[in-house]
């Protein structure tokens, strides 16, 4: 089956079976390899990418359903030396022990700090019609899809509101 | 996965057709591949509807609201109408699954997510659910997760959903088009079916019918609480739920619905209770009798025995919120 993605800014001919996961695309077929398949079932979060601007499990949907999407995976947000703000921030608070979730947590933060700029609200928020504040209870609830069996949780919060409370000043 | 052929629907009529067909609809995908990947589920057509033009959240001319059926749960909760005028729904859908999940998953296919337990995903244990006639794995085993009402010697699963819970509790009606172009809507209490002998088919959708909108009336009250009870503060099943809707007016009930997760095969709702709480001042007495009421048909086994009390102490808990009364 063939589909057009259009993945950090290049576009990508994949032709692969359609059963092929865009978790398993990335890996195996295009030479992306940042993405980590943990538990391949939407679980843990370790596959988060951006399709479009927003997180999602790219073990969970097929690469063929997105046929000129725009995806973003942690090879897109930076690289060595030129960190993006929340690569940079999980390296100055030891966001991680063994780092394989980390992928998958600096994808899912990006978009969710984006989700809070743009006002959504989520399970903590006390008035849901109301603006959501940010505070580590709004980070954690908002997080609750990437899990770290090594435990990283309290230094992932501070990394990510680092960043955070930098976009508000 | 097992192969399977994968076609794109230019249209909900094409869609519905290719259904009628035989085909499966995938939209978000979430639950589906998910089955798909353990071979609980091995369709041999897949039929793509998340590009058809089903999105959009409107105002309907009777007041109330049309949410396109592949409106995703997060645009649904994020919706300023939503969560001004239906806040216990905007709750309902930011207590369930991850962000991740919430940005896929449509609200036709919340819906038509799997009525299921652990033993209909572990495909070395019997399921009727997903083999019909092999048996009940969960019947004797752990059932910790499993429901108290509307079983049946058959089934015992739960039906996860949280943003069913809140749609029940509003009165909700599905909008379904089927393959002769035909369009119809199913209130949301007729929508799923009890097990009974037959727990592989969960509601009365036929073959070739394709979601594509859910309508909601005007708001019935606006008091509204939904209380999810779960084993780790987020992205876990319900073991027990409690959406509540209600008006008050002169100090008394004048009104309320209530629905419940974690409980049943589908969304739970009991109109005894909410008749026994009409026209009654709130009292802490009032609230012990209808939660006494709620479970008095409850079919526990040894590992869910427990939700039986855990769901009295959360309606309890939810009719103070809505009432206002002190615990």
């Amino acid at each position: 089956m063939q589909t057009q993605l259009q993945i950090n800014g290049r576009g990508y001919a994949l032709n692969a079976d359609p059963r092929t996961t865009l978790l398993d695309a990335l890996r195996n077929h295009l030479g992306l390899a940042g993405s980590k398949k943990g538990c391949d079932h939407g679980q843990c979060g370790a596959c988060t990418v951006l399709v479009n601007g927003r997180r999602i499990n790219a073990c969970l949907t097929l690469a063929c359903m997105h046929d000129g999407d725009e995806i973003v995976t942690i090879e897109g947000l930076g690289e060595p030396g030129r960190l993006s703000p929340l690569q940079q921030a999980f390296v100055n608070h030891d966001g991680f022990q063994c780092g394989y979730c980390t992928p998958g947590q600096i994808c899912s933060a990006t978009a969710m700090l984006a989700e809070i700029e743009a006002g959504w609200p989520s399970n903590v928020t006390q008035d849901v019609a109301g603006a959501p504040e940010l505070t580590p209870e709004e980070v954690s609830e908002r997080m609750s899809g990437n899990l770290c069996r090594c435990s990283a949780y309290p230094n992932i919060v501070d990394a990510i509101m680092d960043v955070a409370k930098g976009k508000r000043t | 996965m097992t192969p399977f052929h994968f076609s794109r629907a230019a249209s909900p009529g094409e869609a519905a057709r290719l259904g009628r067909d035989g085909a499966t609809y995938i939209a978000g995908g979430t639950n589906l591949l998910d089955l798909m990947k353990l071979e609980v589920m091995t369709p041999d057509r897949l039929v793509d509807i998340s590009r058809l033009d089903l999105g959009g959240i409107e105002a309907t001319r009777k007041g109330g609201l049309r949410i396109g059926a592949m409106v995703c749960n997060s645009d649904l909760a994020a919706d300023r109408t939503v969560r001004e005028d239906y806040p216990v729904l905007a709750r309902a859908l930011l207590a369930g699954a991850s962000g991740q999940l919430r940005n896929k998953a449509t609200t036709g296919g919340n819906l038509l997510q799997r009525t299921r337990c652990y033993y209909f995903y572990d495909t070395a244990m019997p399921c009727n659910k997903r083999e019909p006639g092999s048996g009940c794995g969960a019947i004797g085993g752990v059932t910790r997760l499993h429901a108290i009402f509307g079983t049946s010697p058959h089934c015992i699963a739960t039906h996860p959903s949280d943003m069913a819970v809140a749609l029940r509790a509003l009165d909700a009606e599905v909008e379904v088009e089927n393959a002769d172009g035909k369009t119809r809507t199913v209130p949301l209490g007729d929508f799923y079916r009890l097990p009974g002998d037959t727990p592989h088919i969960e509601t009365t959708l036929e073959r070739g019918d394709l979601i594509t909108a859910v309508i909601l009336p005007a708001s019935a009250g606006a008091l509204q609480a939904y209380r999810k009870v779960r084993d780790r503060a987020s992205y876990a099943f319900a073991l027990v739920s409690v959406a509540g809707v209600m008006r008050i007016g002169k100090g008394r009930i004048e009104a309320t619905s209530l629905a419940f997760g974690g409980v049943a095969p589908h969304p739970w709702r009991d109109a005894s209770v909410e008749q026994m709480l009409k026209g009654q001042e709130p009292s802490h007495e009032l609230f012990a009798k209808a939660a006494d009421a709620l479970v008095a048909n409850a079919v526990t086994h040894d590992g869910n025995a427990f939700k039986v009390p855990l769901l009295k102490r959360t309606l309890t808990a939810v009719l103070a919120e809505l009432t206002g009364a002190k615990q």
